[in-house]
């Protein structure tokens, strides 16, 4: 379970002044379903996630993830975690079995966890192959299936993908969708950030649409249709932004 | 704080940075290398120049000297000069080494010398440059020894003894330890060697672990982890201290090794290949690359490094985490390594002592005081000075450290 209040974050720029990247968004995602922020580039998406992940600390507003607050007991919520970003690359010079083994004993996990965990891992995302290669020589699919491992090693109960497809080609991207619904399916919490409106309509049960740092709108897909009067989800999206813009 | 993590970052980096060629280079392979280097490489090389030089019998030419065929008779004859005709440009064929020094002989030098006046006579050479400073000293030698010949028949002629003009001899004799003459000329070396090594051991995987984690993606990673900051702080700082102290360690056992074996292997090199003379020279030469230092004295020096490691480490570590990426740490902290040089250099001037007020200064402070231990001398007071001011300078540096990476602004800089 997440729950955001009025989360809040401002950054200071020399040239430009107070940034408000983030302002008073709240929210409610669920275990067993998936929560789907949609955003252009810049709109918040990322910093909203990093506030809930805890690799940055709300300037205003709470949010509690699996049950802990994100400031009082951030290292807890991150135990409870996984985060798979664009941004979240590997060890280049670390195997994949070593990348894994590593982020399982940063987790606290023993030795034989570990060891069952990868081999679990490794049979469904079909990994026995490259699992003892450096990732440096690794595809982006290979990359990609080794960061969701890393992710997965400690069987989190809430799941933050930020634009995991960003950049992957078709195949990969379609594996990851299916790897989230796999997390939904497993009663997982799951919140999903993109840009890309095809994505939202496949895998999102809610959604919420943020612009300039702020949630604008939110609700199931048919919610969504029916406030903005239109069957396609970037009509839904310009027209919804649209009416906040002229605001 | 758990040690768990801490130890598990630490082994992480450890075994990432032993794949990382760069940081092999300067942790391990470098440090290894600089004293053979310095040794049989620059030592070597300049022990033979000098040799050769000395070897050298030089070209020189007469101004004047018509009228003193004795004198000039006397100057064709030694052989370790080359008298060869005046050239017209004499002056710019020594500025252009085609001559190593002309000697001017002022009119009626011989009869003058006779009569009982005191002409003088002009030595030109190219001042600085080896070679013909060597050819002038030679040519002084002749001078002096042709004066003396002449001081001799004067007080002959008259009936008086030698110790007329030479009252009393004296001869100079040193009675320190080798050790002691080998630390104070070579004491400020071995801190300078230490210093730099240290800082550069360090300053490789303090960028590949800060900025070139930000710069690769994995720095995102590692923060989602249940980890504490200031476990991966400590984590990461103990593996750059490793890189700096790995630094040091390599270089000190080389150092031995090339003591051990190279001091030999060249002192018997240069007898049996250049000669008795030449053999003479490569000796000293090799005596002075390869000084006796104080055993006690090296130990005590490691020891005094220990903080300034640390402080290295921490500093290091702090300014390469500011930057975004590989690059932009470089160029951080490739001019800090001037300001990390200037104290070790000043350390080795000669006359610069100890006191109070140096012994506060980093970095300085470690380079005199090494100077002085090396050479068997120990002011307790100014070791424990300098320990716990080095110690306070470490501890504020690593504490800047983890108060760095605990701050967003550095850590997600973009």
């Amino acid at each position: 379970m997440i729950e955001a209040h009025h989360l809040t974050k401002t950054f200071k720029d020399k040239k430009r002044g107070e940034i408000h990247a983030v302002e008073g968004v709240s929210f409610r995602a669920e275990p067993g379903r998936i929560y789907g922020l949609l955003g252009a580039n810049g709109a918040g998406k990322t910093t909203t996630l990093r506030m809930l992940a805890t690799l940055l600390q709300p300037s205003k507003g709470s949010a509690t993830v699996a049950g802990f607050d994100v400031v009082r007991e951030p290292e807890r919520v991150r135990a409870n975690v996984g985060f798979l970003a664009a941004s979240t690359a590997l060890y280049a010079r670390l195997t994949a079995r070593e990348m894994i083994t590593y982020f399982g004993d940063l987790n606290g996990l023993s030795r034989p966890e570990i060891k069952e965990r990868i081999r679990r891992l490794s049979a469904d995302l079909d990994m026995d192959e490259f699992l003892d290669r450096r990732c440096d020589k690794f595809s982006t699919g290979m990359k990609q299936k080794t960061s969701i491992a890393r992710t997965l090693i400690h069987d989190p109960a809430v799941m933050i993908f930020d634009e995991p497809t960003l950049g992957l080609d078709v195949m990969t991207a379609r594996a990851i969708v299916k790897f989230v619904r796999e997390c939904r399916d497993r009663g997982k919490t799951v919140i999903y950030s993109t840009h890309v409106m095809s994505e939202v309509e496949k895998l999102c049960d809610r959604i919420g649409i943020i612009h300039d740092g702020r949630l604008c709108a939110e609700g199931t897909l048919a919610e969504l249709r029916a406030r903005a009067g239109e069957q396609d989800l970037e009509e839904v999206f310009v027209k919804i932004v649209g009416v906040e813009d002229a605001k | 704080m758990s040690w768990h993590n801490i130890v598990t970052v630490y082994l992480k980096e450890l075994k990432d940075s032993l794949r990382d060629r760069r940081t092999l280079m300067s942790t391990i392979i470098i440090p290894t290398l600089v004293i053979p280097l310095l040794t049989f490489g620059i030592g070597k090389v300049m022990s033979v120049v000098m040799s050769r030089a000395r070897e050298e019998i030089p070209t020189v030419a007469i101004i004047g000297g018509a009228d003193s065929p004795g004198v000039v008779a006397e100057l064709r004859k030694t052989p370790k000069l080359k008298i060869v005709p005046l050239p017209a440009d004499w002056k710019l064929a020594i500025s252009e080494k085609r001559l190593r020094v002309a000697v001017e002989l002022p009119e009626r030098f011989e009869a003058g010398l006779k009569a009982g006046s005191a002409p003088e006579v002009q030595v030109y050479n190219y001042s600085g440059e080896l070679k013909s400073d060597f050819a002038a000293r030679a040519v002084e030698r002749f001078l002096t020894d042709l004066r003396e010949r002449t001081v001799a028949e004067r007080l002959a002629e008259r009936g008086l003894p030698k110790t007329m003009a030479v009252p009393f001899e004296f001869r100079r004799e040193n009675v320190a330890p080798p050790e002691k003459v080998g630390g104070n000329l070579f004491g400020g070396l071995v801190p300078y060697l230490i210093i730099i090594l240290c800082f550069s051991g360090a300053m490789y995987p303090a960028m590949d672990l800060t900025a070139g984690e930000k710069e690769r993606g994995t720095m995102e990673t590692l923060l989602c982890s249940p980890v504490a900051r200031v476990d991966i702080v400590l984590g990461k700082f103990l593996m750059v201290l490793t890189g700096s102290l790995s630094a040091m360690f390599f270089m000190l056992v080389s150092m031995g090794l090339t003591a051990a074996i190279g001091g030999t292997l060249m002192t018997s090199t240069g007898v049996t290949r250049i000669g008795a003379a030449a053999g003479t020279a490569t000796k000293a030469a090799a005596a002075s690359v390869l000084p006796t230092i104080d055993p006690l004295g090296l130990v005590g020096v490691l020891a005094m490094v220990l903080p300034v490691a640390v402080m290295f480490a921490a500093a290091a570590f702090t300014v390469a985490l500011f930057a975004k990426s590989y690059k932009e740490a470089q160029s951080y902290l490739a001019p800090l390594m001037i300001i990390v040089i200037m104290p070790a250099v000043i350390g080795m001037l000669p006359g610069i002592d100890l006191n109070a007020r140096l012994a506060l200064v980093p970095l300085l402070n470690l380079s005199l005081v090494c100077r002085e231990m090396l050479s068997g001398v120990w002011h307790w007071n100014y070791i424990a000075l300098i320990f716990g001011s080095s110690c306070l300078y470490a501890a504020v540096a690593l504490a800047l450290a983890v108060r760095m990476f605990k701050r967003e602004d550095v850590i997600f800089r973009a």
